[in-house]
C-alpha cells in the first residue's frame, strides 16, 4: 500500500510546486507580453514554447547537463545556496515546472491580450495605478482563460517522466513519482502495484479536470 | 509535376523499407551493448542476406518484452534469474540455452574523484553521497551488487545513497558525468569509459556472472537465431567478446565454419 501512496503524494506535492512556480511566472511574462512591442518578442514566446514540442529526453539532457553537479548552473546553485537539483524532488519540480510553463504562458497571453483595453484605461484615468488595475480590472476579466491554463499545466506536471527521470532518477520516497513507479512495476512484472497506481492517477486525474471544471462554471 | 513528386515519395520510402533480407531481433543485455553490435557485423559478414537488428536494455525490460509477445528471435541476458523466468514462461527453447561469457562488477568512482575507498565499508563515509546502482528488480548489474552489498551487511545502511537506474549503462552515465559519487558496474563498462571513470575495487564475493543465450520459441527464423548463437560460442565470437573485456567461457571453441 505504501508503495502507491507514497509516490501519489510525492507526485502531488511536485506537481503543486511546480504549478505554482509557472503560474506565477507564466502570468509574469504573459503580462509584459500583452503590454506593446518588446524587441524580440516573437522570438522569445518561440523559445518559451519549446519545451512543448521538444521530446522530454532533449529537455531532460538539458536540465542534466545545465543543473547537475558538474554543470555551470548546478555548481553555481550549490556552492551560493547549497541547492542539490539532481536527484532530489526538487529536480522533478524543475522538470515539471519547465514542460508546463508554455501551457500556462500560451493561455495566458491569449487571455490578458484579448482583455478590453478600454477598460483598463477607464481604471487609469479615474486614478488606479497600474497594480490596481492589474489586480481589480485585467486579471478578473482574463482568470478563466488563465486557470484553463493551469489546470492543463498541473496535468502536464503530474505525468511528467522522462526529463523527471533524467534529472531526478528514481530514488524511493524522495523522487519517484507515479509515473515512474508504473514504469518500474510494469518492467518488474508486479502487475497488481501497476493497476492499483493506474486506477489511482486516473481517479486523481478526473477529481482535478472535474473540480475545476466545476470553479470555472461558477464563477459566470 | 505533382505526380513526379508523388513518385520521388514512394522511391525514397521503398528504399527505407528493408530490401528483402532476413530481419534477426536479437535482445541484449545493455552490458552487451558494443560486443554485440560488433558480433552483429561479423554475422552479417557470413549471412549477407541476414540482418542483425538490436534491442538494448535492462535483461528484465527484455524479458518482460518477450513474455508479452514481442517478436525476438534471440534473448541474451547478463543473469539467470532473468532467463530462468524465461524459461519457467516457456518463451525460450531450452535446449538452446548456453552461457557464452561471463563478466565482473566493479565499484567505479568518476576520473575527477580524489576519494579513495577500497572496501564496501568505505560506502558508508559521509562524503559518499550518491551511489549509483541499477533496480535489482529489473536490472542484473543491480542484483549483484544487493547480493553482494547484503553479503557484507551495508545493504540497509547505504538505503539513503543509492540512486535507482534503468539499466547498467544509466548508472555509468551518471559516474561519466560525476554526478554520483561510486556506481556499480561491470568491468566491460568502466572499460569502455576509461577517460572518465576509474575502478575503485572489484565487488568482493559475489556470484559467478554468466551471461546466458537462447532462441525464443516465437521466433519465426530459429534456424538463423541458432546461428547467431553457434557464431558468439564459436572462436571468431569468443574473440570478440574477449577484445570488449568479457571473460571467454569457450576458449577451446572451433572457429565457425
Amino acid at each position: 500500500m505504501n508503495e502507491a501512496i507514497v509516490p501519489m503524494l510525492l507526485t502531488l506535492q511536485v506537481a503543486s510546486t511546480a504549478t505554482l512556480i509557472v503560474v506565477i511566472l507564466g502570468v509574469g511574462w504573459a503580462y509584459l507580453f500583452s503590454r506593446g512591442q518588446m524587441w524580440g518578442k516573437e522570438v522569445l514566446d518561440a523559445v518559451f514554447t519549446l519545451p512543448m514540442v521538444l521530446p522530454p529526453t532533449v529537455l531532460g539532457y538539458y536540465l542534466l547537463v545545465v543543473f547537475g553537479r558538474s554543470g555551470s548552473l548546478g555548481r553555481w546553485l550549490e556552492e551560493t545556496f547549497g541547492i542539490q537539483l539532481i536527484f532530489t524532488w526538487k529536480g522533478a519540480v524543475v522538470a515539471s515546472a519547465v514542460v508546463a510553463f508554455p501551457l500556462v504562458f500560451k493561455a495566458a497571453r491569449v487571455a490578458l491580450e484579448s482583455v478590453d483595453h478600454h477598460l483598463e484605461s477607464a481604471a487609469r484615468v479615474l486614478g488606479s495605478n497600474e497594480c490596481k488595475v492589474f489586480f481589480q480590472v485585467t486579471l478578473p476579466l482574463a482568470w478563466r482563460g488563465i486557470l484553463a491554463g493551469t489546470m492543463l499545466a498541473f496535468a502536464r506536471a503530474m505525468g511528467e517522466f522522462g526529463a523527471t527521470l533524467m534529472i531526478a532518477g528514481s530514488i524511493p520516497g524522495k523522487t519517484q513519482t507515479v509515473s515512474i513507479a508504473i514504469y518500474e512495476a510494469v518492467q518488474a512484472g508486479q502487475d497488481d502495484l501497476a493497476n492499483f497506481l493506474v486506477l489511482l492517477t486516473s481517479m486523481v486525474c478526473i477529481t482535478v479536470l472535474v473540480a475545476s471544471g466545476k470553479l470555472l462554471q461558477r464563477s459566470f | 509535376m505533382k505526380r513526379g513528386i508523388v513518385w520521388a515519395v514512394i522511391g525514397v520510402l521503398a528504399n527505407v523499407a528493408p530490401v528483402a533480407s532476413q530481419e534477426l531481433l536479437v535482445s541484449g543485455a545493455s552490458s552487451l551493448t558494443n560486443s554485440f553490435r560488433a558480433l552483429g557485423a561479423a554475422f552479417e559478414r557470413r549471412n549477407p542476406k541476414s540482418k542483425a537488428v538490436f534491442n538494448f536494455s535492462a535483461s528484465d525490460v527484455l524479458l518482460r518484452q518477450i513474455l508479452e509477445g514481442a517478436p525476438v528471435d534471440v534473448f541474451a541476458s547478463a543473469d539467470q534469474e532473468a532467463m530462468d523466468k524465461a524459461a519457467q514462461g516457456q518463451v525460450i527453447d531450452r535446449s538452446t540455452r548456453r552461457d557464452f561469457a561471463s563478466n565482473r562488477l566493479v565499484l567505479a568512482v568518476p576520473w575527477k574523484s580524489n576519494r579513495i575507498l577500497t572496501s564496501m565499508d568505505d560506502l558508508r563515509a559521509n562524503e559518499v553521497v550518491r551511489i549509483a546502482i541499477g533496480h535489482p528488480a529489473t536490472v542484473p548489474a543491480g542484483r549483484y551488487a544487493k547480493a553482494a552489498l547484503e553479503q557484507q551487511g551495508a545493504w540497509g545502511a547505504l538505503r539513503e545513497k543509492y540512486v535507482f537506474t534503468q539499466n547498467v549503462r544509466q548508472s555509468l552515465d551518471y559516474l561519466a558525468r560525476g554526478e554520483v559519487d561510486a556506481g556499480f558496474v561491470y568491468a566491460t563498462d568502466a572499460a569502455i569509459m576509461k577517460d572518465r571513470v576509474k575502478i575503485a575495487f572489484e565487488v568482493p564475493g559475489q556470484q559467478a556472472i554468466l551471461y546466458p543465450i537462447a532462441v525464443t520459441t516465437v521466433s519465426k527464423q530459429p534456424g538463423a537465431a541458432r546461428g547467431f548463437i553457434a557464431l558468439v560460442l564459436s572462436r571468431d565470437g569468443q574473440k570478440i567478446l574477449k577484445r570488449h573485456g568479457f571473460s571467454m567461457l569457450h576458449p577451446n571453441a572451433a572457429p565457425m565454419p
